[in-house]
């Protein structure tokens, strides 16, 4: 059983408060969504979560241990998939997964194309993908080595409809098998029993 | 250490697929030397004089072209923030990196000197100290380097900012580089200058990742 909980959780960017006093609480199979205004700081709390920035107060904790103490081992423990899709234009598509499986030890490739729907494109360099096409390689990329912890930032963000279903599918069997996942997200997603975060409340 | 040869071998393979940085890094290196004898005169005494120093500051130049790019297109790309989530130290990461960059600068450039020496007329007895000194001084510059691409990460204009960081600090490598070519063709010892050339390498090699990876951590907030 694992719980990632923040306390008093404060984030300043270029000396303007984004969000206070903020804390949130997951265990193994929870599910938290992020909602809030453009600007609010959805992604910069998912951003703080990660350990790409610090807080400006506050502590973020993996069962009871700082994060920022050992962030090499936060790093391993987690999944982040923000607004860009880090496909390398001349690599193709396999080569582009099989590199970040390849720095976490490895990983079936070809099944997490085939999760997301884009086997058919294993051969295919990065830059004649759609955007669509890159985002499903990167969320292909947190499937293909499993990690406890998974942080969305809006990864709906250009997949169509049928995508977003088996997006859906797959964090239903991520949660079921004991991870937890952090989303940001404008539109509804088909969740069950999910904490909502509204980042409004903590400006 | 898999995954340190790893992003080796994947820093190598985004080169040779891209742009074919690396070639104009070399052809840069031969038309900037090349040039020389235009601007100084065909004095043959004059040429062998100075070559050594010709060669280093092309070298410099010309290992400083593909430097912006070290951390650059991975920063556009989201690529760097996950090599920074990922589990290996940013500083191995940074270090992968360098090398990556030495072997398709550094090397090159080691390789395409003795032509250059031919050409500028350098005697025979500096040619080898040439190739060494180069050797033991290249990866001095792509690791200081580093620490350059890093700081200008996310600035406009990065190419600049970064020549005007980095030349300066270049100046060590510069000066016990020539000198030992120099003394090697005029007949001096030329250990002592050989030896800082390590010195300065061993230093540059804990320091610079280090430092390059602060940078790199700083131009994520």
């Amino acid at each position: 059983m694992n719980d990632f909980s923040g306390k008093n959780l404060v984030c300043v960017r270029g000396e303007r408060t984004v969000f206070q006093g903020l804390d949130f609480k997951l265990e193994s199979g929870g599910a938290l969504v992020l909602v809030g205004a453009n600007g609010s700081g959805k992604s910069s709390l998912l951003r703080l979560m990660a350990g790409l920035l610090p807080p400006a107060e506050g502590t973020i904790t993996w069962n009871g241990e700082d994060t920022t103490e050992d962030p090499e081992s936060h790093g391993g423990r987690l999944h982040y998939v923000g607004h860009l899709d880090a496909v390398k234009p001349v690599l193709d598509v396999a080569e582009n997964l099989a590199f970040w499986a390849g720095l976490r030890s490895g990983g079936a490739v070809m099944a997490a194309l085939e999760a997301f729907g884009i086997s058919h494109l294993a051969d295919v360099p990065g830059r004649f993908l759609s955007a669509g096409q890159k985002r499903r390689v990167s969320l292909a990329r947190i499937v293909v080595r499993p990690a406890p912890l998974w942080l969305l930032d809006e990864p709906t963000t250009a997949l169509d409809k049928a995508t977003i279903k088996r997006l859906e599918g797959t964090i239903a069997r991520h949660r079921d098998g004991g991870g937890m996942v952090v989303i940001s997200t404008h539109s509804d997603m088909g969740l069950d029993a999910f904490q909502m975060l509204d980042l409004g409340d903590f400006s | 250490m898999c995954d340190f040869i790893n992003i080796i071998r994947r820093d190598l393979l985004l080169a040779l697929h891209q742009g074919m940085d690396w070639v104009m890094v070399v052809m840069f290196f031969i038309i900037a030397v090349v040039l020389f004898p235009f601007g100084v005169g065909p004095e043959p005494n004059i040429l062998a004089r100075i070559a050594a120093g010709i060669i280093w500051v092309a070298a410099l130049l010309a290992s400083m072209l593909s430097l912006e790019r070290l951390f650059q297109t991975d920063y556009e790309d989201g690529s760097l923030e996950l090599l920074v989530l990922s589990p290996m130290a940013l500083e191995w990461i940074v270090l992968a990196k360098v090398i990556a960059h030495w072997l398709t600068t550094g090397l090159p450039l080691i390789l395409a000197a003795p032509l250059l020496a031919v050409l500028l007329n350098m005697n025979t007895d500096g040619f080898l100290m040439l190739i060494a000194a180069l050797a033991l001084g290249t990866p001095s510059l792509s690791l200081i380097g580093a620490v350059g691409a890093a700081l200008v990460l996310g600035s406009r204009r990065g190419g600049v900012l970064l020549s005007l960081l980095i030349l300066p600090l270049f100046i060590p490598v510069l000066i016990f580089g020539v000198s030992a070519v120099d003394a090697a063709i005029m007949g001096y010892p030329m250990k002592a200058q050989l030896l800082i050339l390590g010195a300065l390498l061993l230093m540059a090699l804990p320091l610079c990742p280090w430092a390059a990876a602060a940078g790199i951590r700083q131009s994520l907030e």
